[in-house]
């Protein structure tokens, strides 16, 4: 079985967001890039189910050359080879279009993605690259499991959960429950310089969005402190003066 | 022209999200002079679907096979493509629920249309330009987004736009869609309820507590107060990876974003992973027994102390007020 696994390099989870160029760029200044730690649920699952010889698994990224450190470390967790496409991701279709333009010529059984980047949030690729493929496509999935040509997932619905069914090839896109992340060894790391990255040239898209600028959540006021033996003074102020209860 | 708007439901029933969806199709219908059709996939009662004009729609489409019972995001995505064409709609909103994440992307692709996903404003339509305000940063920051493209599609994020009555006496018809039979490969199995209780995503009222607690096994007052609240139940990151909470109730940046009108927070201490799940919520109470948390500099109320003193007399205060009201 040959699992493709889509990579996206996104700000590190404990970054302070702040922008530039008149809130129109996102400041990436310090920032410490890494994998979506989604991304690295659906890697740990596809190497789970290909391990002991029972196939391969290959990251794309769609994204310039200054985020190879991000592909080299997927091959360090254990992915076989590492495919980048050359150009910025401008947004979300924009890379489903250059992953959808490698699978055709490159065929996979599964396609795996995060559930979504935690920097743009959209969870979008994975059902658009079914679109595009004209295969199924499942978001937001708890738990994947492959039998021969079938797959098995638990999808997260509000209050629960669904189980489907689905013959290969899909695109499903995992979240926690998935697989635990793996944490590269000294042998991953260093195979991880020799593994083939290949990288291929983007084919052009026509955009359909643009980011205009960005802005962070409005401050809140002072918090209002209630001494702790009066705690019925937070009731009443949570129905009189935010009526919220 | 025209917008339109997919009313999605659960178990024949709309939620208070697919109305606010509505409120909302209806204001950009309004924007541009030109009227609202909302379309119902799976089986809902003619009493349920008429309420969708209620709330502004002027055509309410109902698509009741048996093959279309079932959610399956590839189908439904084709039928409202199809229904899509058929209005001449240049504007789909879809709400941004879990189910809304798998098929409005899909909807997109098909009609060639822009996205819109975790909308939480109105379209800016001056100058000509369509303007979407949504999240980004798992709730850091948000991102205005330009829509260039004729065909627009939105994914709207619950609780972030108010439901507004404006009865148009709507009757819904009956819709015809020929479906392909490749859009059926997935196959539902089960759908496994995790509680009766109000699930995390829709909930208005979110308790939420972590390592504070110390154990597992001290959940019994956070889901006591919960339920008096008619709250959902949830949890930081560190609890769920321990193995206390399952991984559906983690609220953080690499977990579940929620904007509930009321979250409050206990022996959690605001970890900026956590803060970005919580940010849009309306109003914040934090009780931490370390006045120091970073998450007091976040929060509308707070009471310092510890919870094991605190989260019982909240309960007795809630009942009292509960008794009185």
């Amino acid at each position: 079985m040959n699992i493709l696994v889509c990579i996206s390099n996104v700000p590190d989870t404990t970054t302070k967001v702040t922008f530039n160029a008149n809130n129109t760029q996102f400041n990436t200044a310090g920032v410490q890039f890494i994998i979506n730690p989604y991304d690295e649920i659906a890697l740990a699952r596809a190497i789970e189910l290909t391990d002991g010889g029972k196939g391969a698994v290959t990251v794309i990224h769609v994204g310039e050359a200054a985020n190879e450190p991000t592909i080299r470390k997927a091959l360090a967790i254990g992915a076989t080879d590492a495919v980048r496409v050359n150009a910025p991701a401008h947004d979300a279709y924009f890379v489903a279009v250059q992953i959808a333009e490698y699978v055709k010529q490159h065929p996979f059984d599964l396609i795996l993605t995060g559930r979504e980047s935690i920097d743009y949030n959209g969870s979008k690729v994975a059902a658009m690259l079914g679109e595009l493929l004209d295969i199924p496509s499942v978001s937001i999935i708890k738990k994947l499991d492959v039998d021969g040509a079938n797959g098995t997932v638990e999808r997260e619905i509000e209050g629960g959960k669904e189980v489907l069914t689905i013959p290969l090839p899909f695109v499903a896109g995992t979240a926690e429950g998935v697989a635990e992340p793996k944490i590269p060894n000294m042998r991953g790391i260093m195979s991880a310089r020799t593994k083939p990255l290949t990288v291929v040239e983007p084919v052009e898209v026509k955009a359909s969005s643009e980011i205009i600028s960005y802005e962070t959540p409005a401050p809140r006021g002072q918090v209002k402190l209630i001494p702790a033996d009066d705690v019925a003074k937070l009731v009443d102020l949570l129905h009189n003066e935010a009526k919220v209860i | 022209m025209s917008v339109l708007v997919y009313a999605e439901n659960a178990d024949g029933k709309f939620k208070k999200s697919v109305f606010e969806a509505v409120s909302y199709a209806r204001a950009i219908a309004d924007q541009n002079n030109t009227t609202l059709t909302a379309i119902s996939i799976g089986n809902v009662a003619a009493d349920e679907l008429s309420a969708l004009g209620q709330y502004g729609a002027h055509k309410i489409l109902n698509v009741s096979t048996d093959k279309l019972k079932n959610f399956i995001n590839q189908a439904y995505a084709s039928v409202i493509a199809k229904a899509s064409e058929a209005e001449q709609a240049d504007v789909v909103v879809i709400s941004n629920t879990f189910s809304g994440r798998g098929l409005a992307p899909r909807v997109a692709v098909k009609l060639g249309a822009g996205i819109a996903d975790g909308a939480v404003s109105l379209p800016d339509t001056g100058n000509g330009k369509f303007l979407i305000k949504k999240t980004a940063f798992s709730g850091k920051a948000f991102a205005t987004v330009e829509l260039t493209s004729a065909n627009k599609v939105i994914a709207l994020i619950p609780n972030s736009y108010k439901v507004i009555e404006n009865a148009t006496g709507a009757k819904p018809e009956d819709f015809t869609v020929e479906t392909n039979e490749s859009d059926f490969k997935a196959l539902l199995k089960e759908i496994v309820k995790s509680t009766d209780k109000v699930s995390l995503p829709d909930a208005e009222i979110v308790v939420s507590a972590g390592r504070g607690l110390k154990g597992p096994e001290n959940w019994g007052m956070i889901e006591e107060l919960a339920d008096l609240l008619g709250a959902a139940t949830a949890c930081s990151k560190p609890v769920s990876d321990a193995g206390w909470r399952p991984h559906s109730e983690h609220v953080g940046q690499t977990g579940i974003a929620v904007s509930p009108n009321l979250y409050i927070a206990i022996g959690i201490s605001g970890a900026i992973q956590h803060l970005a799940g919580i940010s849009s919520s309306k109003v914040i109470v934090v009780i931490n027994k370390d006045p120091e948390a970073p998450f007091y500099k976040v929060a509308d109320y707070g009471i310092v102390g510890d919870a094991f003193e605190i989260v019982p007399k909240l309960i007795e205060a809630v009942k009292t007020y509960k008794a009185s009201a």
